[in-house]
């Protein structure tokens, strides 16, 4: 029991590491900007900027639920078939409603509001199946993964689900216009973002999905409802999603089973590059925000630039997150 | 065994004036230590006094920072990483180290398999397992898989693997913690049947009595310091104790307020069942220390847990004040005003990589909002009371908990509890694992809120502590309740007369 004694010497350490465990993936995104700036005098450009945030607020929007479904021990791997299928139905309502409902903003809001509760309906499935029916999330989630992706092939019979012209361009303005100049899906994610930092910090549901990924039996025996706490963070993974595909279908304005593909990665990916433990017990909001941020200015800058292949995208991401977890060791034993 | 007789064994490990730094930070400061062959020698200390460091440093794992050892008169630099085990010194870690999901004879053989024509013999290392359990009188079968025995178990298995390894020194770190009283003596039997071999046998432990019965020697720490190495036969309890924590301890047990003869009775326990527990009554006045003694494993532990809604109950009534309730999730016990303190800190209780803050205020968080939204000053107040009540001592309130010693995390999970204002407190094992200097805080923290009418049930397997402390005593075993002392009658003879079976009297003072 005598613990103590070898633990004193890690804390002049401390302070510096806890610093670099901050900065780091803040320093990381402040390098990818000198590099973007110094290959291509576009890369800042208002042009350019917004468009990289705006495609970066899909896999954002639905990485912020990832770091809570993470943060509190569990996984989603279902999110990008899960945004495929609501894509899809939704794109089927609003044009079924339009000899009803005619061409207008009520079927628009018909249908984004059919996408958020079908995201918070597939959340209460993949939750219920993981609290109540005792399965790994894991299991669960590579489960509904195929069968949403399957279900959206199915109703797009193999091919893709077009919306309605009429109403695509009623719907357009939702992705290509904004506020002040700032297009809508860059507002939508920040409030996302800020939203999802209050309720992590500063909310008892936020701690509690630390404390559950930290040790679920401690969780327990604090008479924290594991499974309530563990549910909620599906269904808001779910919803998010819907809040996602909101956006995301005005931009294209059809879907078919290629739609969302490899998203639950990517956003896994940022929200592990943004400092979350992939095991759980810890996460920041601010951090998948920036790690998602990474991923896409990588992207951007390959495309900006000529030296290297943009075909070599994929590769520069990984190496980026296997050098974020290494560092999250890193930490660990020393 | 050999040692104490005057005749000049030579050693067989020495410490010679070892030093050890972490950074800055002096953890041991010339230490001098040595073990004969056929010898057992205790290292015993409170929390943070260096034990596991000089043991880490006998055993290789650390390296001295001044200072030699010598070994088979041998000055030697002992490899880290375990491998001085190849040497013959073995150490046997507190948590054991054993893979779960291996059978006894894998986890003996264990990066040493025995091969044939590059494939692995099984035949032959289950045979070699099987005569290495006859030869300790061990009664686990080589095909065994590791988590399918107790942990009394593990450790024999453990000891086999070292003995296989040709072991000359043994090292074991609180060997004795998780066992019950009859898996501490097996464990003693097959120690001795060592040393008798020649095997020198390192031991910690923080209890004094087994310090006494089994320890040849004893070399006794205080904050990194060597205060003494003496002969068992020199010493009593209170003289170890008293060289410890370095003053005296006479008043361990803080005086019995005995309750009032009419003091309500808050909780009523009839007829419980559940799983690993039948057929449980008794009941708990106010202000009343009510002790459950018993083996390991006599069921307390589901007792308990039973009662507060943490595992299903399967019969039975429970009544609070009088009031019939059936609590189904710790939520509602704790709304009750009926908490209970885990006696696992580290697995259940606290959350290691936590701060303080986040660990005391988990159980009770619904008082720290502040219009749907945490209130952090409110908390922060909350842990200067506790830091100050419970003598919490840490660095500063954002130090990960798993750093803190055993004691403090311990007085950190009664703030923890008390943050529930409970009227009535289950506490199991509320001092294992700690010094004797805050097991006597914590005996007074008990006393007094005893004395301020609040109830408890002291769930322990330190006799002293439950015969010290409890105004009656319930004893159980195998899932029964064999028995409630009061009194006189509370005595270590009487409560292990109930805990082994051989008396039973439950049904005459179900309620005293």
């Amino acid at each position: 029991m005598s613990v103590s004694a070898p633990d004193i010497p890690a804390k002049p350490k401390r302070g510096f590491r806890l610093d670099l465990k901050t900065v780091g993936p803040l320093l990381a995104l402040a390098l990818l900007v000198l590099l973007g700036i110094s290959l291509n005098e576009n890369f800042l450009s208002y042009n350019n900027l917004t468009n990289v945030l705006a495609r970066s607020s899909f896999i954002g929007i639905i990485a912020i639920g990832a770091t809570f479904v993470i943060t509190a021990g569990g996984l989603d791997l279902s999110v990008g078939s899960m945004a495929a299928v609501i894509a899809g139905v939704m794109i089927m309502v609003m044009n079924w409603l339009i000899p009803t409902m005619g061409i207008g903003w009520g079927v628009v809001i018909a249908g984004m509001a059919t996408g958020i509760l079908l995201g918070g309906v597939a959340g209460v499935f993949n939750g219920t199946m993981i609290t109540r029916g005792r399965i790994e999330a894991f299991i669960v989630t590579l489960g509904t993964m195929g069968i949403f992706r399957s279900l959206v092939t199915f109703l797009a019979d193999g091919g893709t689900l077009s919306l309605n012209f009429q109403v695509a361009d009623v719907y357009r303005p939702v992705y290509y216009a904004g506020l002040l100049g700032v297009p809508w899906p860059i507002i939508v994610f920040a409030l996302v973002a800020i939203g999802g930092e209050v309720v992590m910090r500063y909310t008892a549901f936020g701690r509690y999905c630390a404390a559950i990924g930290s040790n679920e039996q401690v969780a327990r025996y604090s008479s924290i409802n594991v499974d309530n706490v563990r549910l909620l963070t599906y269904i808001l993974q779910g919803v998010l999603v819907g809040v996602a595909v909101l956006l995301y279908v005005p931009r294209l304005g059809s879907a078919s089973s290629t739609t969302g593909v490899l998203w639950e990665l990517e956003a896994i990916a940022g929200v592990i590059i943004g400092g979350t433990t992939l095991k759980g017990g810890y996460g920041r909001i601010w951090g998948t925000v920036v790690g998602v941020v990474i991923l896409g200015l990588i992207g951007n800058i390959l495309n900006l630039q000529s030296l290297i292949s943009p075909y070599l995208n994929g590769a520069f991401q990984g190496v980026i997150i296997i050098l974020a977890v290494l560092l999250q060791r890193g930490r660990k034993n020393a | 065994m050999n040692s104490a007789d005057g005749t000049p064994a030579p050693a067989i490990l020495s410490a010679n004036r070892i030093s050890k730094s972490f950074g800055e930070i002096p953890v041991l400061f010339s230490i001098d230590f040595d073990i004969k062959p056929g010898e057992v020698h205790a290292i015993i200390g409170e929390n943070g006094a260096g034990k596991s460091t000089l043991i880490k440093i006998l055993s290789g794992i650390e390296q001295p920072t001044s200072g030699t050892i010598t070994y088979d008169g041998q000055t030697v630099t002992l490899p880290p990483d375990g491998k001085a085990e190849g040497m013959g010194i073995v150490l046997i870690h507190q948590e054991l180290n054993l893979a779960e999901h291996l059978t006894a004879s894998e986890s003996i053989f264990l990066g040493r398999e025995i091969k044939r024509f590059g494939f692995l013999d099984i035949g032959e290392m289950r045979k070699r397992a099987a005569a290495l359990m006859d030869t300790l009188h061990v009664r686990v079968d080589p095909d065994d898989r590791i988590s399918t025995l107790s942990v009394a178990d593990k450790q024999m298995v453990e000891i086999a693997k070292a003995i296989s390894r040709d072991a000359r020194v043994l090292i074991m770190d609180e060997p004795t913690a998780v066992l019950s009283v009859g898996e501490t003596q097996t464990l003693f039997e097959q120690i001795r049947r060592l040393t008798a071999r020649g095997v020198a046998v390192i031991f910690i432990s923080h209890k004094l009595d087994e310090i006494m019965e089994l320890a040849d020697r004893v070399t006794v720490l205080r904050d990194g310091q060597l205060i003494a190495t003496v002969g068992t036969e020199a010493l009593t309890p209170d003289s170890i104790a008293q060289m410890m924590v370095g003053r005296e301890l006479s008043n361990l047990y803080p005086p019995k307020h005995e309750p009032d003869v009419d003091a309500p009775v808050v909780l009523g326990v009839r007829n419980l069942s559940a799983k690993g527990v039948r057929d449980i009554s008794f009941d708990l006045k106010r202000g009343e220390i009510l002790g459950f003694a018993g083996l390991i494993g006599s069921g307390r532990t589901a007792v308990a847990e039973a009662i507060v809604g943490l595992s299903h109950r399967t019969g039975g009534d429970i009544a609070l004040d009088g009031k019939p309730v059936n609590f189904t999730q710790v939520a509602q016990s704790v709304d009750a005003g009926l908490a209970y303190m885990t006696k696992d800190r580290k697995g259940k209780g606290l959350l290691l990589n936590m701060g303080l803050r986040p660990n005391l205020t988990l159980l009770t968080l619904d008082k720290h909002i502040k219009a749907g939204f945490l209130d952090g000053s409110s908390e922060d107040r909350a842990l200067e009371r506790a830091v100050r009540r419970f003598d919490i001592r840490a660095r500063d309130a954002s130090v990960a908990v798993g750093r803190l010693s055993g004691g403090n995390q311990q007085k950190l999970m009664l703030g923890k509890t008390m943050e529930s204002e409970p009227d009535i407190i289950i506490m199991d094992e509320p001092t294992r694992g700690i010094d004797v200097g805050t097991k006597q805080q914590i005996y007074h923290i008990i006393a007094a809120l005893a004395a301020e009418g609040k109830s408890i049930i002291l769930i322990s397997s330190e006799m002293q502590e439950v015969i010290g402390l409890s105004h009656r005593v319930v004893v159980m075993r195998e899932g029964r309740l064999t028995g409630v002392l009061e009194g006189a009658e509370i005595t270590e003879a009487e409560i292990m007369r109930y805990a082994a079976g051989i008396k039973s009297g439950n049904d005459e003072r179900i309620s005293a």
